[in-house]
């Protein structure tokens, strides 16, 4: 457990020294694609929330953009390692040659890796004090860290809730005076051979990583708005090989689950049922494809093409309502898979229940319409928020992640490793409670 | 019916990886890496200018070959008629004086502007003792003006050597060679008496009432004054209120006539203390008046 968190503290000091260097490159590794964002950051960030202050999003501007198509990854995995390694070192060039600076930091996210939440409580005994930077500390330590199994490794540690005595919700209990300090943190692990997998292959192209997140959390920072995050929402980043979700409440990540399935299994179902290639089956998809067929659909016929040198076989056509049949069918196997991870999670208990679909799935047309049917309210289909110097190709919702990631880069939120590891402070406490009685009593 | 000649497809284009090689992906980011980039922006360039010349010029014959070339343009640009001058004009001295200016300045005319040194010409006019101020300059048309203020002479000093004229406070004009070229002026003598030429002045003016008396003021140990009257008279000033001492005895004279009864020495060394000397045969003469008067003593 020290072991990360000394690992964790590594990379948050490998951030800093980026921000101080004036640049960081976002590393989206995806199963469908992989971008690369340059980040040129100026530390002037005025402190506090605020308008100036963008939650982070002012402190930085995108100089340098590059996407790839994704090679050797499947399910949000690393694969083939050497493919990946080598699609890497595509976007990262492109991405510097855009910016024309060298970049040394990466902040990369993970999607896949079998995430897991675990909700963990702590408290620490106060005696009557006000609460300081080293009780948090001890709070935090105090947490029953669960046995979440062999060859895994926890990727958040944020604490979402502080209680001091009978009061609950707070955010940052500093300074206040109480007996006991409680603590609730959301903890999220991932196989530990997938993070292995990505800094491995970060390393062979000379870069350091800066800094880990959850893609499902990023892409929920991007895509959400602050109400969302404030009154609770879920984010699901339906992406090429695993659809991320994230839930957020009183903007802390609460919940994080992905499943394995996505774009690249719909365009699969698409290939093998129309017995084309691959690439052919993504265009179809992309250009043609649907969630909910209407009559117009029936006469609309898509040429099918291909060059096998076969004239029958290449003049096939399908008509657009035969390819929505065999899109829908997997589309509501995700939709349902996502609404029972969402229900074991206890998502209806949250005040404000919106959802919000972001990732290159989302566009899909009639995803709206069909999305109701299973989460039993209206959808939002998100895009990324805006942020400086973000090229136009670049703002669709197929980069939720990757702008999650900026603003993660910018502005992270406190975890369990920001604080200092609590020392042994009793002898001195002792100490100071006796003069205190001492005080009191003389 | 199909054609019997097989179908030929077109060869597909084998596109290469497009990811770049891990040397290559390495030597981009070297070439990104600031000190490298600085190194060939600016060091190359730099580098090369610099082989390049040192080459050019490492023979002795192209180096004198570019001092000549040089020297030449310069001489060229230089000898113009617009950076010539042709002309020097005087202004605001005598004639003798003016001479003597463009004697000091030594100027072959024409000469080239550039080679004027302005600075170095005002210091060799001021270098003439007769010269208080002295103002030059090149004015269109190729004259040099020259602008002068003489010293004004105030005094005449007269020194072992000889007779000098010196201006209100104390710098050499010229020498005299008489009393009589300007017997206008007054006269001191003494060492150190230049240096004190403002006092002199005002002494000389206070003695107003006396003047076709004074023969001239006497400086004494480079410390005070004596005022030389004709048939040997003499008053003693001291070193300091000279001019208020001197305005006593000269108010004493106004109501008593002192100068005209047979003094020679007044002293007013000591202010609280003003003594008078009377000539040797007058106060014999006393004395015996005395003898006569009261008796033997």
């Amino acid at each position: 457990m020290f072991d990360l968190y000394r690992s964790q503290r590594a990379m948050r000091a490998m951030r800093q020294t980026a921000l101080q260097r004036g640049h960081v490159a976002i590393l989206d590794v995806g199963t469908s694609k992989i971008a690369c964002l340059v980040l040129a950051v100026d530390g002037a960030t005025p402190p506090g929330d605020g308008v100036g202050h963008m939650a982070g999003g002012s402190s930085f501007r995108i100089v340098g953009a590059a996407v790839t198509r994704s090679r050797g990854m499947r399910f949000g995995e690393i694969e083939a390692m050497h493919e990946t390694e080598r699609a890497i070192r595509t976007v990262v060039q492109g991405a510097q040659k855009a910016a024309q600076v060298r970049v040394d930091h990466v902040i990369a996210a993970i999607s896949g890796g079998e995430a897991r939440s675990y909700g963990v409580a702590g408290e620490t005994d106060l005696g009557g004090e006000a609460v300081e930077e080293q009780d948090v500390a001890r709070v935090l330590a105090a947490c029953e860290v669960p046995d979440f199994g062999e060859g895994r490794e926890v990727l958040h540690a944020q604490p979402v809730n502080f209680a001091l005595d009978h009061r609950s919700g707070m955010n940052d209990p500093r300074g206040q005076v109480g007996e006991r300090l409680a603590c609730d943190m959301h903890m999220l692990t991932v196989e530990s051979h997938v993070v292995q997998n990505l800094i491995h292959c970060i390393r062979r192209c000379d870069l350091e990583l800066a800094g880990l997140a959850s893609a499902a959390y990023a892409s929920g920072l991007a895509s959400l708005v602050e109400d969302e995050r404030e009154l609770g929402a879920a984010c699901i980043d339906m992406g090429g090989g695993a659809t991320g979700i994230s839930v957020f409440w009183r903007k802390h990540l609460i919940y994080a689950d992905a499943v394995p399935m996505g774009g690249d299994q719909i365009t699969g179902d698409i290939a093998k049922c129309l017995q084309v290639p691959l690439a052919t089956a993504e265009r179809l998809k992309t250009l043609h494809g649907g969630a909910v067929a209407t009559s117009m659909d029936d006469g609309d016929m898509i040429p099918l093409g291909g060059d096998s040198g076969d004239w029958e076989r290449d003049r096939r056509t399908v008509s657009r309502a035969e390819l929505i049949g065999i899109m829908r069918p997997r589309i509501e196997e995700i939709l349902d898979e996502v609404r029972t991870r969402l229900d074991a999670a206890g998502f209806e208990t949250l005040p404000s229940q919106a959802i919000v679909a972001t990732g290159g799935g989302s566009q899909i047309p009639g995803l709206d319409t069909l999305a109701p049917q299973f989460f039993g309210q209206q959808i939002r289909v998100g895009r990324p928020r805006r942020v400086a110097g973000l090229p136009e190709k670049a703002t669709g919702a197929a980069f939720s992640g990757a702008v999650g990631l900026c603003l993660f880069a910018a502005d992270p939120q406190d975890e369990w490793w920001d604080f200092e590891i609590p020392a042994a402070t009793y002898p001195a406490r002792s100490l100071r409670r006796a003069f205190r009685w001492f005080k009191d009593n003389w | 019916m199909r054609s019997l000649t097989p179908f030929r497809r077109p060869e597909p284009v084998r596109r290469g990886d497009p990811a770049p090689s891990r040397m290559a992906y390495r030597m981009q980011r070297l070439a990104l890496t600031p000190a490298v980039r600085r190194a060939f922006t600016l060091g190359v360039p730099a580098f090369a200018v610099a082989v390049i010349g040192g080459l050019t010029f490492a023979s002795p014959d192209r180096r004198a070959g570019l001092a000549a070339w040089v020297t030449e343009a310069r001489e060229a640009i230089g000898s113009r008629e617009a950076f010539l001058v042709h002309d020097l004009q005087v202004a605001g001295a005598s004639a003798d004086m003016r001479a003597d200016i463009v004697a000091k300045l030594g100027l072959e005319m024409p000469v080239s502007s550039f080679e004027l040194d302005l600075e170095g010409l005002r210091a060799r006019v001021l270098e003439l003792d007769a010269v208080d101020r002295a103002a030059l300059r090149v004015r269109p048309g190729g004259v040099l003006d020259v602008e002068v203020a003489e010293r004004v002479p105030a005094l005449l000093w007269r020194e072992r050597g000889g007779l000098t004229a010196l201006d209100g406070s104390g710098n050499r004009v010229r020498t005299v060679a008489a009393r009589a070229e300007r017997a206008d002026l007054p006269l001191v003598t003494g060492r150190g008496a230049d240096r004190a030429a403002g006092e002199a002045l005002a002494l000389v003016d206070a003695a107003g009432p006396l003047a076709d008396r004074l023969r001239g003021l006497v400086r004494i140990g480079e410390r005070r004054w004596d005022v030389v009257l004709s048939e040997g008279q003499k008053i003693k000033l001291p070193a300091e209120d000279a001019v208020d001492a001197l305005e006593r005895v000269l108010s004493v004279n106004a109501a008593q006539g002192l100068f005209d009864r047979d003094v020679v020495l007044v002293d007013m060394r000591l202010p609280r203390r003003p003594t008078v000397r009377l000539h040797p045969d007058a106060a014999r003469d006393l004395r015996q008046v005395k003898l006569t008067e009261l008796g033997d003593d």
